[in-house]
């Protein structure tokens, strides 16, 4: 392949982006084309058809399935509520009574003579769509959802668990290498999103749960603790929809990692800021990756051009993403196009990089980053 | 279909294929050349069929660019593939399989879950679906269990079986009720009612309509059960197919303009390569185990008995889903294959680590071997799942209704796959494809399948089965000459007797004796006892006569102590003599287990051995 390498993850303070939201299902959009949105604004909301009952009639009744019809005392479409007899029979001439009653709200939905089986429908369960980022409404999708633009600073993360939430950003790192502990976090941090530098410890993600933090961010986590965090360990890269207290989101990989310097600083100048965020990640084409968005931040100075994302060259800022050198940061320096024999004997693609300690390593070119402007 | 295209008598001779993948896009170029279809070149690039592009068509006409870029031939225009071929110019005919976007996902539904059910799943997973689910009314759950979870589920279409023809409906018609009342939603597609296919009991059907007609894209087929004694699976596959372009391909994005490029159907992935296999194992008359390992499943095929199986482990896989590897095969079993001392912390972050960046490779000798340990826990399990399906139809000795084998979940059926008898073993994806040396991949493969007696090994070298099974759907001769000589890498040939361990007070224990003859006659000759692995140097491409003689109570195929004499092909990694026994059994003890790693290692060549020592003694 031309571009034997993964894309970098964007770290950047200024960017517009789009954000489609849409419902599962069709319902109704609740804002209009030009809207001005907050996170929490609803922009489109629906009822999902309630749970259905399926009550085993036949057999309460006491009665063959093509005798179930006869013996409702309600018919399809009909309203009941929970308690309500909806069929009754009587056998051994009138000795034994029987009663089907219904155990929840809701409306018969079918009576079926094949199976014997009633089903009942519960009332619908309504569902709301909203915003997540402070925006503006450039398009709707009718019935569907619409798509929501903004600008300001953005941030992704390689991995993360939990869902949406937003709140300010509370800068508790001491330096990009130093990890986040449980005497970091205080009262003050509830209802924040809080930055820690290169690892959340286990302890500190019990605090911030326990405080209120409605999500944590550093550069690592150790896989232990997130098992124990989840009370369950997660199998395949699709993550998001976790019943957890506190999103967490770490910037790059497992155990403790120090977080690159650019994704350190933006996030120090972010401090106070409000950020949405969520851990929802999804390693496939079309990769998901957690993500803090801060709207409507303005860079205090210019910075200076950055390399552009449209390929590795002599220069180009990197994160080598596999041992030996996992999670060290350089710059390439060299990109050799012939094959080159490396230790596992595999003849793989390479480049030459210079490390931060002005090391030159040579490394298969699948085996890093790009860190993207 | 597509020699019409081109009217009659216009032979193919250029055909460009592409399969496009969850991550990428591969295309092959195969010309005729001095009489035989050749593979000319390949390219690849990133699948497009997510954001930012979400055209699956940007994916393949990159790849081709690649191959226009190597061949210096113009292949693309405006709306897609050039074809015919004028001159230099396009290809005769353009064929694509597809996976992107998670491939087909399906639910099954069945009255009896080792009976119907598991013909309704073995009828999609040979279509090339990834079953999320089998839905029976034995299957343990409470009816709102399964309509919580068919709530839950977003497939793509439902298949849904039951009941023989004339038989009982009531059990059909509930399961079809269930379905009704949980409104499942396809997972493309808002809006658009979901297919079902109904393929059980004849008489059923007016119920089935009047349940489902109105809510969903109800399609009926012949039942998959006419009878207890008989699978018909083709009806619904047929159907699965018909779905799978009409309403699948359809919703995905680009896959419009794509079906445009080609006269031939697009095929799921798995399902081309499945024909394949199918294919190999009629013409040359032989049983066949196929396996694909991937970033995030691991399918398994096989054809035993005339009887064609694939399953697919939707979760087994080494990068997206390798966790889930460690998850179901646990830390210890991954670290029995690593002879050197891991810290268990570590580890766990280093396949977290490669899960969250999957397209990173190994770098390290020590990382090399993590991988390759990993892939035999997976090869080992999604094995271990198949042989579970591919069996004979159960429950069918016993009379009665169909209310009484809803109680006959635990009827068994014997497994179709008899190790003893297999014919060729074919592996495929990266970790096999790409391993370093092909020993290695050799060895994946025996340590993962475990294949007894006399067993031929090969790799599909560039995984191009997909692009080859569908290419056999128009045009077998071309498949076959192209998967015999380009795609398919002959590793050799493993022996491994059968037979009890030895006590060990004894000592070493001969179990078999080997002679080779080459085609110029000289020959060779090893022995090996038990617990030991050896390697015999045959060339790649000759034929030669081997004639393994098992030691008195060692089984080679022909009964214990019986003499085995046959042709077999050469191959890279030659023949290798696996007298470790079986089922295989590692030692317990660390050091032991890390000395007979290490002697097999080096018995076969598997690892470089300076820089192998030097991991163990750090």
């Amino acid at each position: 392949m031309a571009h034997a390498y993964t894309p970098g993850l964007k770290v950047t303070d200024n960017i517009v982006l789009r954000k489609e939201r849409r419902l599962p299902i069709l319902g109704e959009v609740r804002v209009g084309l030009g809207d001005t949105v907050r996170p929490d604004t609803v922009v489109a909301e629906t009822e999902l058809p309630g749970d259905p009952q399926t009550l085993n009639a036949a057999n309460v009744l006491g009665l063959l399935p093509m005798e179930v019809p006869r013996h409702m005392l309600k018919k399809e479409g009909d309203k009941v509520t929970a308690g309500e007899v909806i069929g009754r029979a009587s056998t051994l001439f009138g000795l034994i009574k029987r009663q089907l009653k219904a155990p929840c709200d809701g409306t018969i939905e079918r009576i079926s003579e094949v199976s014997g089986q009633v089903t009942l429908r519960e009332p619908p369960v309504p569902l709301q769509i909203t915003a997540y980022i402070h925006g503006t409404i450039v398009e709707v999708l009718p019935r569907e959802g619409v798509v929501i633009e903004t600008e300001g600073a953005f941030i992704q993360g390689i991995f993360g668990v939990g869902g949406e939430t937003f709140g300010t950003i509370r800068f508790r790192a001491a330096g990009p290498d130093k990890p986040l502990t449980a005497a970091d976090i205080d009262d003050s941090c509830k209802d924040g999103i809080v930055v820690g530098g290169s690892l959340m410890t286990g302890e500190a993600i019990a605090k911030a749960a326990k405080v209120g933090v409605r999500a944590l961010v550093a550069g690592g986590i150790i896989d232990t603790d997130l098992v124990k965090y989840l009370g369950y360990d997660i199998g395949v890269a699709i993550t998001g929809q976790e019943d957890v207290p506190t999103t967490l989101i770490v910037t790059e990989g497992f155990g403790p990692m120090r977080m690159a310097d650019k994704t350190f600083e933006l996030l120090k100048s972010l401090d106070g800021c409000e950020a949405s965020v969520t851990g929802a990640t999804q390693i496939r084409a079309g990769v998901m990756r957690p993500e803090i968005i801060v709207s409507g931040y303005r860079a205090k100075k210019k910075r200076k051009a950055e390399a552009s994302s449209s390929g590795l060259v002599p220069g180009t800022p990197i994160r080598l993403i596999r041992e030996p050198y996992f999670g060290l940061l350089g710059e390439v320096v060299e990109l050799p196009p012939e094959l080159v024999v490396i230790e596992t004997e595999a003849k793989v693609r390479i480049l030459k990089a210079r490390l931060q300690s002005g090391e030159i390593v040579t490394v298969p070119r699948a085996n890093v980053e790009i860190l993207e402007s | 279909m597509a020699r019409a295209k081109h009217g009659p008598g216009k032979e193919i001779s250029s055909i460009l294929a592409t399969d496009c993948g969850s991550t990428t896009t591969k295309a092959i170029l195969i010309e005729k050349r001095d009489g035989v279809y050749r593979l000319i070149v390949r390219g690849e690039a990133p699948t497009t069929v997510e954001k930012p592009f979400e055209d699956v068509t940007a994916g393949a006409r990159n790849a081709i660019r690649e191959i226009e870029e190597l061949t210096g031939r113009k292949l693309l225009g405006d709306d897609g593939v050039l074809t015919p071929q004028k001159g230099d110019t396009g290809v005769d005919i353009f064929l694509s399989t597809s996976s992107a976007g998670g491939g087909l996902q399906m639910m099954v539904a069945g009255v009896v879950k080792t009976m119907t059910a598991e013909s309704a799943e073995r009828a999609a997973l040979g279509a090339g679906a990834i079953v999320m689910d089998a839905i029976a009314v034995n299957d343990g759950r409470k009816p709102h269990q399964k309509i919580e979870r068919i709530r839950n589920l977003r497939p793509d279409m439902i298949l849904l079986s039951g009941g023989v023809d004339g038989g009982t409906k009531k059990h059909v018609v509930e399961i079809a009720e269930l379905i009704a009342a949980a409104e499942p939603k396809p997972r493309l597609g808002i809006g658009f009612k979901l297919p079902i296919i109904f393929a059980g009991n004849k008489d059923a059907v007016p119920h089935i309509e009047e349940t489902l007609g109105e809510k969903m894209d109800l399609r009926v087929v012949p039942n998959l059960r006419p009878v207890l004694e008989k699978e018909v699976l083709g009806p619904a596959r047929e159907e699965i197919h018909n779905l799978f372009m009409e309403h699948v391909m359809a919703q995905a994005p680009g896959y419009d303009k794509l079906m445009k490029w080609t006269p031939v159907p697009i095929m799921p992935t798995p399902a081309a390569v499945g024909s394949l296999v199918e294919a190999v194992g009629k013409e040359n008359d032989i049983t066949v185990i196929g396996v694909d390992i991937g970033g995030a499943t691991t399918d398994v095929f096989s054809y035993f008995k005339e009887t064609f199986n694939r399953t697919v482990s939707a979760n087994l896989g080494m990068s997206y889903s390798i966790c889930n590897v460690l998850l179901e095969a646990g830390l210890d079993r991954i670290k029995r294959w690593l002879p050197f001392k891991v810290d268990d912390a570590d580890l766990r972050n280093r396949i977290r680590n490669k899960m969250i960046r999957p397209t990173t490779i190994p770098q390290t000798l020590e990382e090399l071997l993590i991988e390759q340990a990993i892939s035999r826990e997976a090869l080992a399990m999604a094995f271990e799942h198949h042989k579970t399906l591919a069996t004979g139809l159960k429950g069918i000795h016993r009379g009665g209704t169909m209310d009484r084998f809803v109680d006959q979940a635990h009827v068994g059926a014997e497994s179709l796959i008899d190790m003893k008898d297999l014919g060729l073993l074919i592996g495929s994806g990266g970790v096999l494809s790409h391993a370093p040396r092909r020993i290695q991949a050799a060895l994946m493969l025996i340590d993962g399948f475990q294949p007894e007696a006399v067993t031929p090994l090969a790799v599909d070298s560039i995984f191009m089965m997909p692009q080859l099974g569908v290419l056999a759907t128009v045009h077998p001769q071309a498949s076959a000459q192209v998967f015999d000589r380009d795609c398919l890498i002959r590793l050799g040939t493993v022996v491994a007797p059968l037979g009890p361990a030895p006590s060990g007070r004894e000592g070493p224990v001969e179990v078999v004796r080997v002679k080779v003859t080459l085609p110029d006659g000289q020959t060779l000759e090893e022995s090996a006892a038990y617990g030991e692995m050896k390697r015999i140097p045959v060339p790649e491409g000759a034929k030669v006569r081997l004639r393994v003689e098992p030691s008195r109570g060692y089984d080679v195929g022909a009964g214990p102590g019986h003499r085995v004499e046959r042709e077999v092909d050469g191959g890279v990694c030659g023949i290798i003599l696996d007298c470790r026994g079986r089922p295989l059994v590692l030692p317990e003890n660390d050091a032991e287990r890390s000395a007979k790693l290490l002697e097999w290692f080096r018995a076969l060549d598997v690892y470089p051995q300076e820089p192998l020592a030097g991991l163990v003694e750090s």
